[in-house]
């Protein structure tokens, strides 16, 4: 009884097969710049049809049926996000198995091992800048570093962008950033798929921090939660939260934190004369980390110039008293 | 000699007063040590410097309330409003008595009586620093606590940096007013006199019968 069952089902996923192949792509309602970018974007479409909708079609001409499915989420691909991404000039199969041009996909093709950043990136002339190898060694020194947690965790290989090197808008950089954390810390469905902690509160945690939404909108949670790396463009090595940093001073000082972690990437870039960590104030500003060196020595002056004047004015008092 | 006594500050100004003088100087300390604050030892810890000088500025700016609702229902607003003839050369008879007169025992060109309680001098430094500059003071505070409620950018700048350079601006302008408020109130007939006034509400002036 059970072999005509799975030549049954066989039957069926064929003939389900071969009409998705079968169907022919419309190309016509995609965005421009889709084609700008990837040279197979024809052929991701078989694939988007599906995973790049809400809901898909399954049809099963055999019997004449169809009826539509709901997508869901995690297997959901947004082509604006994924051809404005990193990744956005490769093809699917480019890294996910042949095997899935077949519907239903095979199970050994779901099964598959994804590849990891460094299959790729790891020890290539190509990317050396990047130092791919030693974010990886920060990660493994990382508290993150726990069962089923890899990098795609935090960057979505089909939408991550590389914000903050290529950062106009410092702000929105941030805020890209940030909701990369908050995915998991201020989500508690996806924090429990990695861990049995309780759910955290990020905006109860860091109460004690004065102007809490200014901090959150115009600092990045790894300014504090990580450990500073120069070697690395953006450090990784996540700190338990008994070591993040809670003195003010490590960012609110002539010598602060930011200038080696949020504005590493605009050292470069043009300073704001007279200011001390004068680029910070291209877009924000930080109490005692942006004192104005003219106007510091301009006060000094006038306030010892007014003292000397009040000095003079007293001995002066001082000796008509005695005379008189 | 002969000894004037002049009712010149009543309770609630002498209350106003000394909340004033104690929050400013708070306020002094806590946002010196804001702006220099390094990466070291510090002489207050940056949060505890952030939550004093905000309580304290909260405390100010309802005292600057109270200074300005009570010079509008009482008689001590005229001392602000009513100004002499001939301002120009007036400030600068006072000037010149400080700078000169002062050592040539010269009578006071400007006597305290109970229509005037400041000379020239005096009443413009105070009507600047306290119904221009306080207001200015405390407005870039309230941007400075609440930056949500300010635009991104003023004058093409952003708004945080012009408030906060105009805050420690106005707040330097107001510190210096301090320091030399602190010394012209030392040239009464004795050094203590005119602090001594502040407490018993009561002005005393020494004067040589003729």
């Amino acid at each position: 009884m059970k072999t005509p069952t799975i030549l049954s089902a066989a039957l069926l996923s064929l003939t389900i097969t071969s009409t998705l192949i079968a169907r022919q792509v419309d190309t016509t309602k995609l965005k421009p710049f889709y084609f700008e970018v990837n040279d197979y974007v024809e052929e991701n479409e078989h694939c988007l049809r599906c995973h790049g909708e809400v809901k898909f079609l399954l049809e099963d001409p055999a019997l004449d049926r169809a009826v539509y499915e709901h997508m869901c989420p995690d297997r959901q691909i947004d082509r604006d996000a994924y051809y404005s991404a990193v990744h956005k000039g490769f093809s699917c199969t480019d890294c996910h198995s042949y095997d899935f041009n077949t519907f239903p996909h095979p199970l050994e093709a779901r099964l598959e091992d994804s590849y990891e950043c460094l299959d790729c990136h790891g020890y290539d002339e190509t990317f050396a800048q990047y130092h791919f190898e030693d974010i990886a060694q920060e990660f493994q020194e990382s508290i993150h570093n726990m069962d089923d947690f890899t990098c795609w965790k935090c960057h979505n290989p089909h939408s991550y962008k590389a914000f903050m090197r290529n950062a106009d808008d410092l702000g929105e950089a941030i805020v890209y950033d940030n909701n990369i954390c908050l995915n998991c810390h201020a989500n508690f469905s996806n924090f429990t798929l990695l861990t049995d902690r309780a759910e955290i509160n990020v905006v109860q945690s860091h109460e004690w921090l004065p102007n809490q939404a200014s901090h959150f909108s115009h600092v990045r949670c790894i300014e504090c939660h990580t450990e500073i790396n120069d070697s690395i463009l953006i450090a990784h090595k996540i700190l338990p939260k008994t070591e993040a940093v809670k003195r003010c001073t490590e960012c609110h000082s002539t010598d602060s934190r930011l200038m080696y972690t949020l504005y590493k990437f605009q050292i470069k870039k043009e300073r704001k004369a007279g200011f001390a960590n004068g680029i910070i104030i291209n877009q924000s500003y930080v109490i005692g980390a942006n004192q104005n060196l003219f106007l510091n020595r301009l006060s000094i002056l006038v306030f010892l110039l007014t003292f000397l004047v009040i000095l003079l004015h007293t001995f002066l008092r001082i000796r008509n008293l005695k005379n008189k | 000699m002969t000894n004037h006594k002049i009712y010149l500050y009543p309770v609630w100004i002498r209350i106003w007063h000394l909340i004033n003088a104690l929050m400013f100087l708070l306020l002094i300390f806590t946002g010196i040590c804001l702006h220099f604050c390094g990466t070291g030892q510090t002489l207050i810890p940056f949060n505890i410097g952030v939550g004093i000088h905000n309580t304290a500025a909260i405390i100010i700016t309802f005292n600057y309330g109270v200074f300005v609702i009570g010079n509008m229902i009482t008689r001590n607003g005229k001392f602000y409003r009513k100004w002499r003839k001939n301002l120009v050369t007036n400030l600068w008879k006072q000037f010149v008595f400080y700078a000169v007169g002062i050592f040539r025992n010269e009578k006071h060109p400007f006597p305290i009586t109970e229509k005037q309680k400041f000379n020239p001098l005096q009443k413009f430094a105070y009507v600047i620093a306290m119904y221009f500059g306080m207001p200015l003071l405390i407005l870039s505070g309230l941007a400075l606590m609440f930056p949500g409620l300010t635009g991104y950018s003023v004058f093409n700048i952003s708004s945080l940096v012009f408030y906060d350079v105009l805050h420690i601006i106005v707040g330097f302008v107001l510190s210096l007013f301090l320091l030399v408020h602190l010394y012209t109130c030392t040239l009464g007939d004795k050094p203590g006199t005119l602090f001594k006034s502040m407490v018993t509400g009561y002005h005393e002036e020494h004067e040589a019968e003729e």
